[in-house]
Protein backbone atom coordinates (compact mmCIF):
# COMPACT_ATOMS: atom_id res chain seq x y z
CA UNK A 1 0.00 0.00 0.00
CA UNK A 2 1.18 3.48 -0.82
CA UNK A 3 -0.46 5.79 1.66
CA UNK A 4 1.12 8.82 0.01
CA UNK A 5 0.33 10.68 3.21
CA UNK A 6 3.12 13.08 3.94
CA UNK A 7 3.42 15.45 6.88
CA UNK A 8 5.85 18.33 6.58
CA UNK A 9 7.08 20.85 9.11
CA UNK A 10 10.02 23.08 9.82
CA UNK A 11 12.54 22.27 12.53
CA UNK A 12 15.55 23.97 14.04
CA UNK A 13 18.42 21.71 15.01
CA UNK A 14 21.33 19.73 13.72
CA UNK A 15 21.86 16.25 12.36
CA UNK A 16 24.91 14.19 11.62
CA UNK A 17 24.66 13.23 8.03
CA UNK A 18 26.46 11.99 4.95
CA UNK A 19 30.22 11.86 5.36
CA UNK A 20 29.90 12.04 9.13
CA UNK A 21 29.56 15.81 9.22
CA UNK A 22 27.03 17.78 11.20
CA UNK A 23 24.67 20.16 9.45
CA UNK A 24 21.82 22.44 10.37
CA UNK A 25 18.42 20.92 9.54
CA UNK A 26 15.48 23.12 8.68
CA UNK A 27 12.83 20.72 7.41
CA UNK A 28 11.27 17.44 8.50
CA UNK A 29 9.10 15.16 6.38
CA UNK A 30 7.19 12.29 7.97
CA UNK A 31 5.30 9.64 6.05
CA UNK A 32 4.20 6.01 6.26
CA UNK A 33 5.09 4.13 3.13
CA UNK A 34 7.47 1.64 1.59
CA UNK A 35 10.99 1.95 2.97
CA UNK A 36 14.11 2.09 0.86
CA UNK A 37 16.20 -0.09 3.16
CA UNK A 38 14.28 -1.50 6.14
CA UNK A 39 13.01 -5.04 5.62
CA UNK A 40 9.39 -4.26 6.31
CA UNK A 41 6.62 -3.73 3.81
CA UNK A 42 5.79 -0.32 5.26
CA UNK A 43 7.58 1.90 7.72
CA UNK A 44 7.23 5.27 9.36
CA UNK A 45 9.80 7.31 7.53
CA UNK A 46 11.38 10.52 8.74
CA UNK A 47 13.59 12.76 6.64
CA UNK A 48 15.50 15.53 8.37
CA UNK A 49 16.72 17.79 5.61
CA UNK A 50 18.36 21.04 4.73
CA UNK A 51 17.02 21.77 1.23
CA UNK A 52 19.30 24.76 0.88
CA UNK A 53 22.28 22.39 0.97
CA UNK A 54 20.91 20.05 -1.71
CA UNK A 55 19.15 16.65 -1.82
CA UNK A 56 22.02 14.79 -0.14
CA UNK A 57 21.79 16.93 3.01
CA UNK A 58 19.38 14.51 4.58
CA UNK A 59 19.24 12.13 7.51
CA UNK A 60 16.64 9.45 6.96
CA UNK A 61 14.99 7.05 9.39
CA UNK A 62 12.77 4.10 8.52
CA UNK A 63 11.02 2.61 11.57
CA UNK A 64 8.40 -0.07 11.93
CA UNK A 65 5.11 1.32 13.22
CA UNK A 66 5.77 -0.20 16.64
CA UNK A 67 9.26 1.30 16.75
CA UNK A 68 7.94 4.68 15.72
CA UNK A 69 5.40 4.63 18.54
CA UNK A 70 8.18 3.75 20.99
CA UNK A 71 10.17 6.70 19.66
CA UNK A 72 7.21 9.05 20.10
CA UNK A 73 6.76 7.81 23.67
CA UNK A 74 10.47 8.12 24.41
CA UNK A 75 10.62 11.66 23.10
CA UNK A 76 7.53 12.60 25.07
CA UNK A 77 8.91 11.02 28.26
CA UNK A 78 12.22 12.82 27.87
CA UNK A 79 10.53 16.15 27.22
CA UNK A 80 8.15 15.68 30.13
CA UNK A 81 11.10 15.25 32.46
CA UNK A 82 12.60 18.58 31.50
CA UNK A 83 11.91 21.46 33.92
CA UNK A 84 9.98 24.23 32.25
CA UNK A 85 12.81 26.72 32.71
CA UNK A 86 15.10 24.51 30.65
CA UNK A 87 12.69 24.19 27.72
CA UNK A 88 14.05 27.12 25.76
CA UNK B 1 17.29 -4.01 -41.56
CA UNK B 2 14.55 -6.55 -41.24
CA UNK B 3 11.76 -6.74 -38.76
CA UNK B 4 12.46 -9.51 -36.28
CA UNK B 5 10.06 -10.80 -33.67
CA UNK B 6 11.14 -9.70 -30.22
CA UNK B 7 11.44 -13.27 -28.99
CA UNK B 8 14.18 -14.07 -31.50
CA UNK B 9 16.31 -11.12 -30.41
CA UNK B 10 17.17 -12.73 -27.12
CA UNK B 11 19.38 -15.53 -28.35
CA UNK B 12 22.54 -14.04 -26.89
CA UNK B 13 20.99 -11.75 -24.30
CA UNK B 14 23.71 -9.21 -25.07
CA UNK B 15 22.71 -5.64 -24.45
CA UNK B 16 24.08 -2.22 -23.70
CA UNK B 17 22.74 0.03 -20.98
CA UNK B 18 23.53 3.36 -19.42
CA UNK B 19 22.47 6.91 -18.76
CA UNK B 20 21.63 9.25 -21.61
CA UNK B 21 20.15 12.72 -21.84
CA UNK B 22 16.80 13.16 -23.54
CA UNK B 23 14.49 16.05 -24.25
CA UNK B 24 11.66 15.97 -21.73
CA UNK B 25 8.63 18.12 -21.09
CA UNK B 26 9.04 21.65 -22.37
CA UNK B 27 12.28 20.70 -24.08
CA UNK B 28 14.05 20.31 -20.74
CA UNK B 29 17.11 18.09 -20.88
CA UNK B 30 16.65 15.26 -18.38
CA UNK B 31 18.50 12.08 -17.55
CA UNK B 32 17.19 8.70 -18.64
CA UNK B 33 18.39 5.11 -18.41
CA UNK B 34 18.47 3.41 -21.81
CA UNK B 35 18.97 -0.32 -22.43
CA UNK B 36 19.18 -1.81 -25.91
CA UNK B 37 19.66 -5.34 -27.24
CA UNK B 38 22.64 -5.87 -29.48
CA UNK B 39 22.10 -5.98 -33.22
CA UNK B 40 20.33 -3.80 -35.71
CA UNK B 41 17.02 -5.66 -36.11
CA UNK B 42 13.98 -3.43 -35.88
CA UNK B 43 11.97 -3.69 -32.68
CA UNK B 44 9.51 -1.95 -30.46
CA UNK B 45 10.33 0.31 -27.55
CA UNK B 46 9.22 0.40 -23.91
CA UNK B 47 9.09 3.43 -21.64
CA UNK B 48 9.40 2.37 -17.99
CA UNK B 49 7.95 4.79 -15.44
CA UNK B 50 9.63 4.40 -12.07
CA UNK B 51 7.78 4.14 -8.78
CA UNK B 52 7.52 6.87 -6.14
CA UNK B 53 10.85 5.82 -4.55
CA UNK B 54 12.50 6.96 -7.72
CA UNK B 55 14.96 6.16 -10.44
CA UNK B 56 16.57 3.37 -8.51
CA UNK B 57 18.60 0.22 -9.11
CA UNK B 58 15.53 -2.04 -9.09
CA UNK B 59 13.88 0.06 -11.80
CA UNK B 60 17.02 -0.03 -13.93
CA UNK B 61 16.96 -3.82 -13.64
CA UNK B 62 13.45 -3.74 -15.09
CA UNK B 63 14.68 -1.60 -17.99
CA UNK B 64 17.45 -4.10 -18.71
CA UNK B 65 14.94 -6.96 -18.57
CA UNK B 66 12.93 -5.33 -21.34
CA UNK B 67 16.11 -5.08 -23.40
CA UNK B 68 16.75 -8.75 -22.72
CA UNK B 69 13.22 -9.40 -23.97
CA UNK B 70 14.15 -7.69 -27.20
CA UNK B 71 12.99 -4.10 -26.78
CA UNK B 72 14.77 -0.78 -26.73
CA UNK B 73 13.79 0.35 -23.25
CA UNK B 74 14.14 3.64 -21.43
CA UNK B 75 13.30 5.07 -18.03
CA UNK B 76 13.24 8.85 -17.67
CA UNK B 77 14.43 10.18 -14.32
CA UNK B 78 11.29 12.02 -13.30
CA UNK B 79 13.08 13.75 -10.43
CA UNK B 80 16.03 15.03 -12.45
CA UNK B 81 14.90 18.64 -12.32
CA UNK B 82 14.54 18.69 -8.53
CA UNK B 83 17.69 16.73 -7.80
CA UNK B 84 20.08 16.36 -10.73
CA UNK B 85 22.75 13.80 -10.00
CA UNK B 86 21.43 13.00 -6.53
CA UNK B 87 21.11 9.47 -5.17
CA UNK B 88 17.73 7.95 -6.07
CA UNK B 89 16.48 7.90 -2.49
CA UNK B 90 17.54 11.50 -1.82
CA UNK B 91 15.89 12.65 -5.05
CA UNK B 92 12.70 10.81 -4.13
CA UNK B 93 12.70 12.48 -0.72
CA UNK B 94 12.87 15.90 -2.39
CA UNK B 95 10.09 15.01 -4.83
CA UNK B 96 7.89 13.69 -2.05
CA UNK B 97 8.46 16.78 0.07
CA UNK B 98 7.39 18.84 -2.96
CA UNK B 99 4.13 16.91 -3.27
CA UNK B 100 5.15 14.76 -6.22
CA UNK B 101 5.52 15.84 -9.82
CA UNK B 102 2.91 17.56 -11.99
CA UNK B 103 0.90 15.35 -14.33
CA UNK B 104 1.55 17.66 -17.29
CA UNK B 105 5.29 17.29 -16.81
CA UNK B 106 5.01 13.51 -16.54
CA UNK B 107 3.17 13.36 -19.84
CA UNK B 108 5.81 15.54 -21.49
CA UNK B 109 8.64 13.45 -20.11
CA UNK B 110 7.05 10.19 -21.28
CA UNK B 111 6.40 11.74 -24.69
CA UNK B 112 10.05 12.77 -24.84
CA UNK B 113 11.19 9.28 -23.87
CA UNK B 114 8.91 7.73 -26.51
CA UNK B 115 10.25 10.12 -29.13
CA UNK B 116 13.79 9.20 -28.16
CA UNK B 117 12.99 5.51 -28.69
CA UNK B 118 11.27 6.13 -32.02
CA UNK B 119 14.31 8.09 -33.24
CA UNK B 120 16.61 5.11 -32.70
CA UNK B 121 17.66 3.44 -35.96
CA UNK B 122 16.29 0.13 -34.67
CA UNK B 123 12.79 1.46 -33.94
CA UNK B 124 9.79 -0.10 -35.66
CA UNK B 125 7.76 2.94 -34.59
CA UNK B 126 5.89 1.16 -31.79
CA UNK B 127 6.31 2.23 -28.17
CA UNK B 128 4.64 0.86 -25.07
CA UNK B 129 4.62 2.33 -21.59
CA UNK B 130 4.65 0.55 -18.24
CA UNK B 131 4.69 1.88 -14.71
CA UNK B 132 4.74 0.57 -11.18
CA UNK B 133 3.03 1.92 -8.05
CA UNK B 134 2.63 5.69 -8.67
CA UNK B 135 4.06 4.97 -12.12
CA UNK B 136 1.12 2.65 -12.77
CA UNK B 137 -1.24 5.58 -12.55
CA UNK B 138 1.16 7.63 -14.64
CA UNK B 139 1.24 4.90 -17.29
CA UNK B 140 -2.54 5.16 -17.63
CA UNK B 141 -2.25 8.95 -17.68
CA UNK B 142 0.30 8.77 -20.50
CA UNK B 143 -1.87 6.33 -22.44
CA UNK B 144 -4.74 8.84 -22.23
CA UNK B 145 -2.61 11.83 -23.13
CA UNK B 146 0.20 11.05 -25.52
CA UNK B 147 1.12 8.93 -28.52
CA UNK B 148 1.92 5.41 -27.33
CA UNK B 149 0.80 2.03 -28.67
CA UNK B 150 0.18 -0.02 -25.53
CA UNK B 151 0.17 0.56 -21.78
CA UNK B 152 0.60 -1.52 -18.64
CA UNK B 153 -0.58 -0.39 -15.22
CA UNK B 154 1.07 -2.29 -12.37
CA UNK B 155 -0.96 -1.57 -9.22
CA UNK B 156 -1.27 2.16 -9.75
CA UNK B 157 -3.24 3.88 -6.99
CA UNK B 158 -5.68 6.76 -7.56
CA UNK B 159 -6.56 5.88 -11.14
CA UNK B 160 -10.10 5.61 -9.77
CA UNK B 161 -11.57 5.87 -6.27
CA UNK B 162 -11.37 9.03 -4.23
CA UNK B 163 -8.43 11.09 -3.10
CA UNK B 164 -8.27 11.29 0.70
CA UNK B 165 -9.00 14.77 1.99
CA UNK B 166 -5.89 16.72 2.86
CA UNK B 167 -3.54 14.50 0.89
CA UNK B 168 -0.38 16.57 0.42
CA UNK B 169 0.55 14.75 -2.75
CA UNK B 170 -0.73 16.69 -5.73
CA UNK B 171 -2.62 13.87 -7.37
CA UNK B 172 -6.06 13.45 -8.93
CA UNK B 173 -7.94 10.40 -10.12
CA UNK B 174 -8.06 9.75 -13.86
CA UNK B 175 -11.75 8.94 -14.15
CA UNK B 176 -12.42 11.96 -16.35
CA UNK B 177 -9.54 11.05 -18.66
CA UNK B 178 -10.27 7.34 -19.05
CA UNK B 179 -12.70 7.83 -21.98
CA UNK B 180 -9.69 9.24 -23.85
CA UNK B 181 -7.58 6.10 -23.39
CA UNK B 182 -5.79 5.66 -26.71
CA UNK B 183 -4.24 2.23 -26.39
CA UNK B 184 -4.89 -1.30 -25.21
CA UNK B 185 -4.30 -1.42 -21.47
CA UNK B 186 -3.08 -4.33 -19.34
CA UNK B 187 -3.67 -3.99 -15.62
CA UNK B 188 -1.87 -6.16 -13.05
CA UNK B 189 -3.03 -6.00 -9.46
CA UNK B 190 -2.92 -7.81 -6.11
CA UNK B 191 -6.12 -8.98 -4.45
CA UNK B 192 -4.68 -7.95 -1.09
CA UNK B 193 -3.72 -4.44 -2.16
CA UNK B 194 -5.65 -1.52 -0.73
CA UNK B 195 -4.16 1.18 -2.99
CA UNK B 196 -5.63 0.34 -5.45
CA UNK B 197 -8.29 -1.74 -3.71
CA UNK B 198 -10.17 -4.46 -5.60
CA UNK B 199 -13.19 -2.13 -5.58
CA UNK B 200 -11.14 0.59 -7.28
CA UNK B 201 -9.91 -1.92 -9.85
CA UNK B 202 -13.53 -2.95 -10.44
CA UNK B 203 -14.42 0.71 -10.98
CA UNK B 204 -11.61 1.01 -13.53
CA UNK B 205 -12.85 -2.13 -15.29
CA UNK B 206 -16.41 -0.81 -15.41
CA UNK B 207 -15.48 2.63 -16.75
CA UNK B 208 -13.28 1.20 -19.47
CA UNK B 209 -15.93 -1.35 -20.45
CA UNK B 210 -18.57 1.38 -20.61
CA UNK B 211 -16.32 3.30 -22.97
CA UNK B 212 -15.51 0.32 -25.16
CA UNK B 213 -11.81 0.28 -24.29
CA UNK B 214 -9.46 -2.68 -24.73
CA UNK B 215 -8.62 -3.57 -21.13
CA UNK B 216 -7.24 -6.82 -19.77
CA UNK B 217 -7.00 -7.26 -16.03
CA UNK B 218 -5.29 -9.81 -13.83
CA UNK B 219 -5.53 -9.64 -10.05
CA UNK B 220 -3.53 -12.17 -8.11
CA UNK B 221 -4.78 -13.96 -4.97
CA UNK B 222 -2.38 -13.64 -2.06
CA UNK B 223 -0.50 -10.73 -3.64
CA UNK B 224 -0.44 -7.24 -2.22
CA UNK B 225 1.04 -4.03 -3.49
CA UNK B 226 4.43 -4.03 -5.24
CA UNK B 227 4.51 -7.76 -5.89
CA UNK B 228 7.02 -7.24 -8.72
CA UNK B 229 9.57 -5.63 -6.37
CA UNK B 230 12.28 -8.27 -6.06
CA UNK B 231 14.10 -6.36 -3.30
CA UNK B 232 11.07 -5.91 -1.05
CA UNK B 233 9.20 -8.21 1.35
CA UNK B 234 6.13 -7.59 -0.82
CA UNK B 235 7.66 -9.63 -3.66
CA UNK B 236 5.37 -12.45 -4.69
CA UNK B 237 7.09 -14.87 -7.02
CA UNK B 238 3.95 -16.52 -8.39
CA UNK B 239 2.26 -13.20 -9.18
CA UNK B 240 5.44 -11.62 -10.54
CA UNK B 241 6.28 -14.59 -12.76
CA UNK B 242 2.80 -14.74 -14.22
CA UNK B 243 2.76 -10.94 -14.52
CA UNK B 244 5.96 -10.95 -16.55
CA UNK B 245 4.46 -13.57 -18.84
CA UNK B 246 1.36 -11.40 -19.34
CA UNK B 247 3.50 -8.35 -20.05
CA UNK B 248 5.67 -10.26 -22.52
CA UNK B 249 2.61 -11.53 -24.39
CA UNK B 250 0.89 -8.11 -24.32
CA UNK B 251 3.85 -6.14 -25.63
CA UNK B 252 4.62 -8.93 -28.09
CA UNK B 253 1.15 -8.45 -29.54
CA UNK B 254 1.03 -4.66 -29.59
CA UNK B 255 4.61 -3.56 -30.20
CA UNK B 256 5.29 -5.61 -33.30
CA UNK B 257 5.08 -3.62 -36.51
CA UNK B 258 2.30 -4.52 -38.95
CA UNK B 259 3.28 -7.05 -41.58
CA UNK B 260 6.18 -8.48 -39.60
Amino acid sequence: MCTYTTVKDTVDGSAKGPGGSWFHVTDVTVYFDHPVHAMAEHTLNIDFAAPDRGPAARVALELTADSARKLVAAIQEALDAVPLEMQV
Amino acid sequence: MSETPASSLTATGALTAGSVKISGDGGDEIEAYLARPEGDARRGGVVVIHHLPGYDRATKEIVRRFAELGYDAICPNLYWREAPGAAADDAAAVARANGGIPDERLVGDVAGAAAHLRALPTSNGKVGVIGYCSGGRQSVLAACSTDVDAAVDCYGAFVTGTIPEGLPLKVTTLTDLLPQLRTPLLGLFGDDDSHPSPAEVDELTRILADNGKDFTKHSYPGAGHAFFAVDRPSYNAAAANDGWERITEFFGTHLTAAGS
